[in-house]
This record gives C-alpha cells, sequence and structure tokens, in this order.
C-alpha cells in the first residue's frame, strides 16, 4: 500500500468534522489515522468515546512510543503534542507551537520527516493558522494534501491558511473527504 | 559533552530532542551551525548551563492533571497512613511544583510531619528556583481551579502570600523536601522509596533509556510501594509490566508486586 499515514488537524468545530471523516472510513481502510484536535489539557476521554461511536476502527488515545499500527485511529492525549518517530508516536509536553497544544504542525511536520509521500494531511475546521505549515512540508515531500471546503467549515480560519501555505491543495467538502481517503487507498491497491 | 559534562543526551528521543537543540542554537548569540554551538557549548560552561536550561523540558504545573493527585488521595493515602515514615521520589522534578502539591495533599491527610519529598533534577538552575518557594501571580487562578478538581480541602490561598507579581509558599510546605541534582541517564538509585513519581519524564528518553530509567525505579521501591507516571505514558513497552499491579488506570499508578 502506498499510504502508511493519515494525519489530520482540527480545532474549533472538530468534533462534527471529525465525526464526518471518520464514520466514511470503513473496516478494510488500511493506512494508520492519527488525529490532532486542539483541547484543554485535562481534557479527559470524552472525545475518544464520541468518535469511537462513529467509527468502524478502534480509536485509540496515544501512549509515548506505542507503535503506528495499519487500521487503527490514534488521537493526540490532552497536554501533550503528537509526534512521529520513526515507526512510532512520542509525546511531548514542551510549550504550545502558534498558541496550540496539541500542535497540528508538529505531527504534520514530523509525519512528512518519516514517511515522506506516504502520508496524507488533512486540514479541517479551524480558527488560528495551525497545520498550514505542517501540510506544506508534508506537500514539499511529496504526500497528498487535502483541506475542508470553506463552505463546509464551521471555522474557514485553518482551511484558508492552509490553502495560502500550500501549492496544489485538495478542497474539498467534509462529506467528501472520508470517500476520497478510501478512493486514494484503493487507487494503489490495483496497481 | 558526555566526557566534558557529564550530560548524556545520546539515548534521548530525537524527534523532540533535535527540535529543541535547534531552540537553544536559536537564542545563543552568535552561533550559525551545530558545529559552532557544539564548540562553543564545550568550552563555555556557562553555554552548557543556557543550553540546558533549553533542553530539559521544565514545563510543569502545581496540581497539573488534577485527576492523578486525586486518585493518589484517594488510593494511595490510605496504604501511607500506617508508615512510620514515609519517603517519596520525585525524579525529575524541574522547578518542584509537583513536590509543593504532594506536601499539600500529605498536609491535609496529616501526614506531612512524617513525610520525606526527594526532588531531583538533573538542572542545578530548577532545583534552586524551586527550593525559593516563589511563583508567579498569574499562575495562581489556574493553580486554585486545579486545586479544587483534585480534591482540595482548604483554600488554596492558605498555603501561599501574595506580593505584588509573586506568591510565595507556606515555609511548612517546603521543610520535608530535600532538593538533590540526580541524573537519570547516568546516576544509581540511592535510596527506598515508598512513592515514586516520574511523571513525563521518560517521554523524552528513546526505549532503551526508558527501561534503563524503569530498572532504576523497580530498584527504588519495595515491594507494595507505588508508581506514578504521566497519563501518557505506560508500563506495556517496558520489562517491567509484570512487576506492578494497576492501582488507578487512566492516572497511570501502579504498585510493585514482585
Amino acid at each position: 500500500m502506498k499510504y502508511r499515514l493519515v494525519v489530520i488537524g482540527a480545532s474549533l468545530g472538530g468534533l462534527n468534522s471529525l465525526r464526518g471523516v471518520l464514520s466514511a472510513l470503513p473496516g478494510t481502510f488500511r493506512p494508520a489515522v492519527a488525529i490532532v484536535q486542539h483541547r484543554s489539557a485535562d481534557a479527559d476521554d470524552t472525545l475518544q468515546f464520541l468518535l469511537q461511536k462513529e467509527c468502524a476502527h478502534l480509536v485509540r488515545e496515544v501512549e509515548d512510543k506505542e507503535a503506528i499500527i495499519p487500521g487503527k485511529i490514534y488521537l493526540a492525549p490532552g497536554g501533550y503534542h503528537l509526534m512521529v518517530e520513526e515507526n512510532h508516536f512520542v509525546l511531548s509536553m514542551e510549550a504550545s507551537v502558534n498558541y496550540a497544544q496539541p500542535s497540528i504542525d508538529l505531527l504534520f511536520k514530523t509525519a512528512a520527516e518519516y514517511f515522506g509521500s506516504r502520508v496524507i494531511g488533512v486540514v479541517l475546521t479551524g480558527t488560528g493558522r495551525d497545520g498550514a505549515l505542517g501540510l506544506a512540508e508534508i506537500e514539499r515531500c511529496g504526500g497528498v494534501v487535502l483541506i475542508e471546503s470553506r463552505r463546509t467549515a464551521v471555522a474557514q480560519e485553518m482551511p484558508e491558511a492552509a490553502i495560502e501555505a500550500t501549492l496544489h491543495p485538495i478542497e474539498i467538502k467534509l462529506e467528501e473527504i472520508g470517500p476520497y481517503l478510501v478512493k486514494l487507498d484503493r487507487e494503489q491497491e490495483t496497481k | 559533552m558526555v566526557q566534558r559534562y557529564g550530560y548524556d543526551f545520546r539515548d534521548y528521543s530525537m524527534t523532540s530532542l533535535k527540535r529543541r537543540v535547534h531552540l537553544a542554537m536559536q537564542k545563543e548569540q552568535g552561533v550559525h551551525t551545530i558545529s559552532a554551538y557544539q564548540d562553543r557549548i564545550l568550552h563555555d560552561p556557562e553555554a552548557m548551563v543556557r543550553f540546558l536550561d533549553v533542553v530539559s523540558v521544565d514545563v510543569t504545573a502545581m496540581f497539573r492533571e488534577p485527576a492523578f493527585y486525586k486518585a493518589f488521595r484517594d488510593k494511595v493515602v490510605p496504604a501511607l497512613q500506617e508508615l512510620p515514615l514515609i519517603r517519596i521520589w520525585h525524579a525529575g522534578c524541574a522547578t518542584g511544583e509537583e513536590a509543593y502539591s504532594m506536601a499539600i495533599v500529605l498536609h491535609e491527610e496529616g501526614l506531612l510531619e512524617k513525610a520525606r519529598l526527594y526532588a531531583t533534577d538533573i538542572n542545578q538552575h530548577l532545583l534552586e528556583q524551586g527550593k525559593g518557594r516563589i511563583f508567579a501571580i498569574r499562575q495562581m487562578k489556574d493553580y486554585t481551579a486545579n486545586y479544587q478538581k483534585a480534591g482540595g480541602k482548604s483554600d488554596f490561598s492558605n498555603y501561599y502570600t501574595a506580593g505584588h507579581d509573586e506568591v510565595i509558599l507556606r515555609a511548612s510546605l517546603g521543610r520535608n523536601i530535600v532538593w538533590a541534582e540526580h541524573n537519570l541517564v547516568s546516576d544509581s538509585s540511592f535510596n527506598e522509596f515508598h512513592v515514586v513519581l516520574c511523571r513525563n519524564v521518560m517521554i523524552y528518553f528513546n526505549r532503551k533509556l526508558q527501561g534503563r530509567v524503569h530498572r532504576l525505579i523497580y530498584d527504588s521501591l519495595p515491594v507494595g510501594g507505588v508508581l506514578g507516571l504521566g497519563h501518557g505514558e505506560s508500563l506495556q513497552l517496558t520489562p517491567y509490566e509484570s512487576c506492578y499491579e494497576v492501582v488507578d488506570r487512566t492516572t497511570k499508578l501502579f504498585r510493585k508486586i514482585r
């Protein structure tokens, strides 16, 4: 399979968008999915619970040094940055990056560093500019960049910043993102 | 750096170490390449101190992860009541917010008098700061909210005196804290403890070094002793998983059973 890892970043309005994307992924979807949703440091497992309800795959809050396994959905735990290192995740409690923790940029940049063109980056709804630089880095390394359409995003700032930062972004409506990911995964299967 | 100063970063987790080395380099005046920076550090001990300040992540807060302190109060404190003397090790304590939070919990449970809290860190600077008991007043709102969520039994403001920008914690909270420089990478176990807290310290280490530190902690706990990790950490990937039972799953409290 060509794509090994899908990284998704969301902020304001993210719960609804994440549900929309994840509910469209069938049990046969092969890449691992790693999600950063901006939230408070002492957030509990409510988000994981809500996403699991929509999802054919197991949703896990990442533990430090956890291996990246195909077909699993990983969620950045509250209070930590989530990063990729070789074939596993690492957590960090460094200060906020671009006022955000967990930082979407950090996940995206480290995913690009270790998985290169085998990464698909997705920026969903949100305020601020987090994710834009990371998405540009994924593009530079040959990965695919998807952005939630400003028509369906509750907050347009993050999609706008991501579109500005990238050269060939694919901007599609929320309901099209899941099917598009499935298409990318299957396209490669026939080759 | 290992030979000159005894600090060994080779088994740190590369991804975040790289980031922080670059941050440290940006802050250092007049160096633009890694090799020039290395040269500066090796020849100038002050530059080493500045490097250490940036590279050792010192993000901490009083009653950080309030659920942890609540679980500690409910599930660990009862077992501590019977001990004649309680020894607790805060490994990688940075500026000591966790040790002071623990002192408050023990005080409220009537245990502080018979407790010794060993607060250790690799960075002497941070220890000195911690010893001073002085914290910024703007943090008190968050700390108060944390304290209440952690099951605090009093008013958080009873524990400090406020000045203009800063507060000073009550002296009694620091009386039983022993501050010491200790390097988890190279130093060995120095005592036996009833509780070892090493929360969000090992996330900056690779698996190999994590294994070493877990051995150190294992050697520092008697059977029945309690280990606390950060909520994003796990025993699952270490050789010591079967040596502990779970005391509280979500807040990562474990008890040594063999």
